[in-house]
């Protein structure tokens, strides 16, 4: 059944496409991370230049990692429920298929 | 330095406050209104505990709610556990005290979202059942891996229970006027009352009513703290970096970042630890499928993420209301930190102040009663993980080799529910003058190194065996806690040598344990030539394509 499935065309595009969507997504949000912890680690003055008003480079920069966040997640769930969703409803729907014939 | 950073990562962890910074603050008068506000709380959660316990009938609803919880409700859940009262009042206390450190804290305690997104809730929930050791033990031999992930789970909820206790017991005596030890044995009464009766059911809906609580609550604090400054947020900021005797450098990175390696083994233990914290993987069993657990972390993330902007604005706005003004001041006390005076009630108090600054003592003793709420909720999803373990794990798969009866396995439960709850209550006494920021830092560093690398590799690479795992497993699992013991904290602080004799110099040990946990179990199943790692190995085909497709996955119960 599950060598059946992994032959299945659906199946190859299914893991192959979501798994390097989502280990890009993850190492982006790595490197935003570990960036933002470096940049306040190592040059920790360019936190504090002032940007509009009192509002500093740190606090846009941290409220940009937040906000990258919850766009990367949200990304991630329109493709899912989009591209993803409908590629494995096909190789479920065809492993159901096999399974009565 | 390192003290600090212990005891920030304890404000901003859990309700885990460091015992000498509590100690030294005022206790206050019986609250009233919080009082009354918390008895409603109670009286509606214990509702609809009943409620929950007549739908509590199989072995599933009392693990994962039957999986009937949808993914929005199941994120503002999720979000319930992570917002704890120490993230509410101990990052805004950061704030308030540090400036922009709160921030560093708040991003690491979010960043870990997207990546269990992205690496692994999916085939989290489709090879799931009730805890994160059915997805261990999927392919690999059920009785060391689940003996493994058990006892991972149960040294993890440990120290975060402890930590809670500690924390609850301190928060109460100061919030509410109670004897310490009666507020320990209150919180543990009634976390005992919702897991033991109402299961997931109950502990769910007691962390959703929470979370919107709190989520409403910090929004209108910072709605009152903003239209002051007719929602000006430089005119905020400018008044901000005013009042603090540090000026502009409120803005600026501070102490804990001094020390790079620790600043980044935080960050790592932080990042991962979520993904590898018990109580916060079995959430992802009470949904019905992978497309809703993916919708869960998407909410969970959006809301967490907002709840840490407000507790920065709540932060600042306590330093612009509350630090200014006498009657939130402990004069008596000489003690400044970063050239603050002290507040009344010690320093977590910031955000309660705030709400009496903008609200009156009504949002105070909302706020209070909240602050309480959200460690119950806490408490309770805690010990049902820890339950959870005991019962489904070690009883029914382990010492019964997974025959066990659909009631017997529940009854266990129960039971250590019970067992569970007493020693917490016991432990939150005794533990009452320990520094619990190890304590949190520990089950972060833990979850990180012990559960987070087996749980990823045995979804992801074929190669894992069971004894590469069991081996990497408790690499981490021992290295987290042996070096924990030896960083100063603990060596020096606890244990009474000399300041320097310490082994390990750093706050924590992620950054070193957590890798040495992916290398033993890549080593380990590497030189694995029996036959069994054989058979374990060509079983990952199968496996892999059920954490895929979900073909076979457990789906929710029909009611």
């Amino acid at each position: 059944m599950a060598a059946r499935i992994r032959a299945n065309p659906d199946y190859i595009e299914l893991e192959q496409s979501r798994r390097t969507f989502g280990r890009s997504l993850a190492v982006i949000m790595l490197a935003i991370y570990y960036g933002f912890i470096c940049l306040v680690a190592f040059f920790p003055s360019v936190i504090g230049i002032p940007v509009a008003g009192n509002v500093t480079l740190g606090l846009l920069l941290g409220l940009g990692v937040i906000t990258s966040a919850i766009l990367l997640t949200g990304l991630y769930v329109a493709r899912a429920n989009t591209k993803f969703d409908a590629l494995s409803s096909r190789v479920v729907a065809s492993a159901s298929a096999r399974v009565v014939a | 330095m390192i003290r600090f950073v212990a005891a920030a990562l304890a404000l901003a962890a859990t309700p885990a406050w460091a015992a000498g910074d509590l100690a030294a603050g005022t206790r206050q008068g019986t609250n009233l209104v919080a009082i009354s506000m918390f008895a409603a709380f109670v009286a509606l959660t214990l509702g609809i505990t009943y409620w929950a316990a007549k739908r509590t009938k199989t072995t599933s609803d009392f693990y994962t709610a039957g999986g009937g919880i949808s993914g929005f409700q199941n994120g503002i859940a999720i979000a319930g556990d992570y917002m704890s009262a120490a993230s509410f009042l101990g990052i805004s206390a950061l704030v308030y005290t540090w400036g922009f450190d709160g921030l560093i804290y708040s991003i690491g305690f979010l960043v870990g979202w997207p990546i269990i997104m992205f690496l692994m809730a999916e085939p989290l929930r489709n090879l799931g059942k009730f805890t994160f050791a059915d997805v261990v033990s999927y392919r690999l031999q059920a009785t060391p891996m689940r003996a493994m992930a058990a006892t991972g789970t149960l040294v993890t909820v440990a120290f975060y229970l402890i930590a809670q206790m500690v924390g609850a017991g301190q928060l109460i005596e100061l919030l509410f006027g109670l004897d310490y030890n009666i507020a320990v044995v209150i919180v543990g009464v009634l976390m005992i009352l919702y897991v033991t009766f109402g299961g997931m059911i109950a502990t769910t809906y007691v962390q959703i009513i929470k979370a919107i609580m709190l989520l409403s609550g910090a929004t209108l604090i910072s709605i009152l703290v903003l239209a002051r400054f007719n929602f000006d947020i430089s005119a905020f900021l400018g008044e901000a970096m005013k009042v603090h005797p540090t000026h502009e450098k409120i803005m600026l990175p501070g102490p804990q970042v001094a020390n790079p390696i620790s600043a980044i083994s935080l960050g790592t233990a932080l990042m991962f630890g979520t993904a590898g914290l018990p109580h916060i993987l079995m959430r992802f069993f009470t949904v019905s499928s992978a497309k809703e657990a993916r919708k869960s972390v998407f909410w969970a993330t959006t809301f967490i993420g907002y709840f840490y902007i407000l507790t920065f604005i709540i932060g600042f706005g306590a330093l612009v209301l509350v630090s200014q003004n006498p009657d939130y001041l402990d004069l008596a006390s000489k003690v400044k930190v970063n050239g603050m005076s002290a507040l009344l009630g010690g320093g977590n108090m910031p955000a309660i102040h705030l709400a009496d600054a903008v609200g009156g003592s009504v949002m105070k003793g909302f706020i209070s009663a909240v602050a309480f709420a959200t460690i119950l909720a806490v408490v309770s999803g805690l010990t049902l993980s820890g339950a959870s373990a005991v019962s489904h794990d070690l009883y029914a798969s382990v010492f019964r080799l997974g025959r066990v009866k659909e009631g017997a396995e529940v009854r266990v439960s129960k039971i250590t529910t019970v067992v569970l709850g007493i020693i917490a209550v016991i432990l939150g006494i005794a533990f009452r003058e320990v520094n619990v920021a190890f304590m949190v830092g520990l089950a972060f560093a833990i979850a990180a190194s012990a559960n987070f690398p087996v749980l990823l590799l045995s979804m992801t690479w074929r190669g894992l065996t069971t004894w590469g795992a069991f081996a990497g497993g408790f690499t981490g699992l021992i290295g987290a806690v042996g070096l924990t013991v030896l960083s100063p904290g603990i060596w020096v602080n606890v244990l009474g040598n000399p300041p320097g004799s310490a082994w390990f110099p750093y706050t924590s040990p992620a950054i070193f344990t957590m890798p040495a946990a992916f290398i033993v179990c890549w080593l380990v199943s590497t030189l694995d030539r029996s036959r069994l790692a054989q058979q374990e190995r060509l079983a990952f085909e199968a496996q892999y394509v059920r954490g895929q497709t979900g073909i076979g996955a457990e789906g929710a119960s029909a009611h």
